[in-house]
């Protein structure tokens, strides 16, 4: 279970929250793109671009469409939707939010690493991750 | 939280709320996307036994009065006010029996205009996304206005994204494409505009209940866009044909445009704008209402260097009057001997 972005921590938004939120985007004139991945590091902030990012919308049923469409081609994957503000000063990313994760999220492992002076290094690495991209959440 | 949204936008306001004010309830981002959504759980399904007055729930709606506003703004076009009229009728009578809880299909909405240049095709389209809108059946009354360029790609593969990204910019409301036969080249069976066709006819499928797609150009080359397309005049319910304007017609709207513009005809003017239309209506490269505006923006022009030229004090009746010398140093009068 990633929590990254905005609800992560709430139960999974049905589509006519995800509509909600979308609408609300749409209303602040924000661009609508739509991202996947399979690497659920929390620090892995490049996720790939599904499609193009959309621009002038007016209805929120537009990328509806498109959420459906990337759920499709990738069930078992991360897909995450971010409105982007383009105004003078502001210019980055307003909201984002995960519209899909992976029936099966096998969690993270704590990596130990000793340093020189029996110093300790901590990371943490996905267990998916072991696994070839692509195939990481598939059912083998 | 909400205190802090006074001055951004950012912040976990509602859409539709007052910053500050948020306590109002999940009701009013409700408000906010029209009566599409209150179609489905806004008023309460009536009694069998009871009845409603149709002129209350008209004007509850609000599309009676876009029509009014199109019949009086709009000279002529009889055949199509009447066809606006039909259509409002049957959306308004769907909409009642959904309040009485009958099974209602959405009725197709997709149309085509046909006519002349110049005879009001995307005036009236504007108006069919506001009455659309305001009976339900559209989210929101914006108007997407597209041709063959912003349609077809320039290489395999460019069409698609092309054709996707207008749809969806055209979601929700109405997308007019212009001169859509332009999209078939029969000559050029490698043309890419049978791939904007397919996904045209997909998205009129697919988004019925959002998007609304009016297709317009000239009545014999559209008929034979159809004939060639079967697929899309079959989920074509509505096909609209703007008459040509007679020539009383024309005098209106060139009095109109005239008032708009803030000018007015001088008296002895009138004969001669009438025969200036009359000459003009034959000429080959007629358009129509398109026409009459071209002409008083020279008139205004020839208006504007005569009195330039006369110098002198000029008063605000020779600001606002057009003479017949404005009219008869046109062209359209010239051929005669």
């Amino acid at each position: 279970m990633i929590t990254q972005g905005t609800f992560a921590f709430l139960p999974d938004l049905s589509d006519e929250e995800i509509e909600a939120q979308i609408r609300y985007v749409i209303q602040n004139e924000w661009s609508v793109s739509i991202e996947r991945t399979d690497d659920p590091h929390p620090r892995n902030t490049f996720w790939e671009l599904w499609d193009l990012p959309m621009f002038d919308l007016n209805d929120p049923a537009a990328v509806l469409a498109e959420v459906n469409a990337c759920r499709e081609a990738f069930p078992d994957q991360y897909i995450k939707v971010s409105a982007f503000d383009n105004r003078k000063g502001r210019e980055t990313v307003a909201l984002s939010f995960i519209v899909q994760t992976p029936d099966e999220e096998p969690g993270f492992t704590l990596e130990r690493q000793s340093r020189p002076g029996r110093t300790l290094g901590y990371t943490s690495r996905p267990y998916a991750a072991d696994r070839s991209h692509g195939e990481r959440y598939s059912s083998r | 939280m909400s205190d802090s949204t006074a001055k951004s936008s950012f912040g976990m306001r509602r859409p539709g709320t007052k910053p500050g004010a948020d306590a109002a309830g999940d009701q009013t981002d409700q408000d906010k996307d029209g009566p599409e959504n209150d179609g489905q759980d806004g008023p309460a399904l009536l009694d069998p036994g009871a009845s409603v007055d149709l002129e209350e729930i008209r004007a509850e709606l609000g599309a009676g009065q876009v029509l009014d506003d199109l019949d009086a703004e709009l000279i002529g076009l009889e055949p199509v006010k009447s066809r606006l009229r039909e259509i409002e009728a049957l959306l308004l009578v769907d909409q009642l029996r959904r309040r009485f809880g009958l099974d209602t299909p959405r009725p197709n909405l997709h149309m085509s205009f046909t006519g002349s240049p110049g005879t009001g095709k995307t005036t009236v389209a504007v108006k069919m996304a506001e009455i659309l809108h305001s009976l339900g059946y559209l989210p929101s009354s914006h108007l997407v206005t597209v041709s063959r360029e912003d349609l077809v790609g320039q290489y395999v593969g460019h069409s698609a994204p092309k054709t996707k990204e207008v749809l969806k910019r055209a979601m929700g409301g109405v997308l007019f494409i212009d001169e859509a036969y332009a999209l078939h080249r029969p000559d050029n069976e490698r043309d890419y505009g049978q791939e904007v066709i397919e996904m045209l006819l997909q998205a009129m499928e697919e988004h019925r209940e959002r998007l609304v797609v009016i297709l317009a150009g000239y009545k014999d080359r559209m008929e034979g866009f159809f004939s060639l397309n079967p697929g899309l005049r079959s989920r074509i319910a509505h096909h609209l044909d703007f008459p040509e304007f007679d020539l009383d017609d024309l005098v209106s709207i060139g009095h109109r445009m005239l008032a708009e513009q803030g000018y007015e005809l001088a008296p002895e003017t009138e004969s001669v704008f009438r025969s200036y239309l009359e000459r003009r209506q034959t000429q080959p490269d007629f358009a129509n209402a398109r026409s009459v505006r071209n002409a008083i923006e020279r008139a205004r022009l020839r208006h504007a260097g005569r009195l330039v030229s006369a110098g002198g004090s000029i008063d605000r009746d020779a600001l606002t009057h057009i003479f017949p010398d404005d009219l008869l140093a046109s062209r359209v009068f010239e051929d005669e001997d």
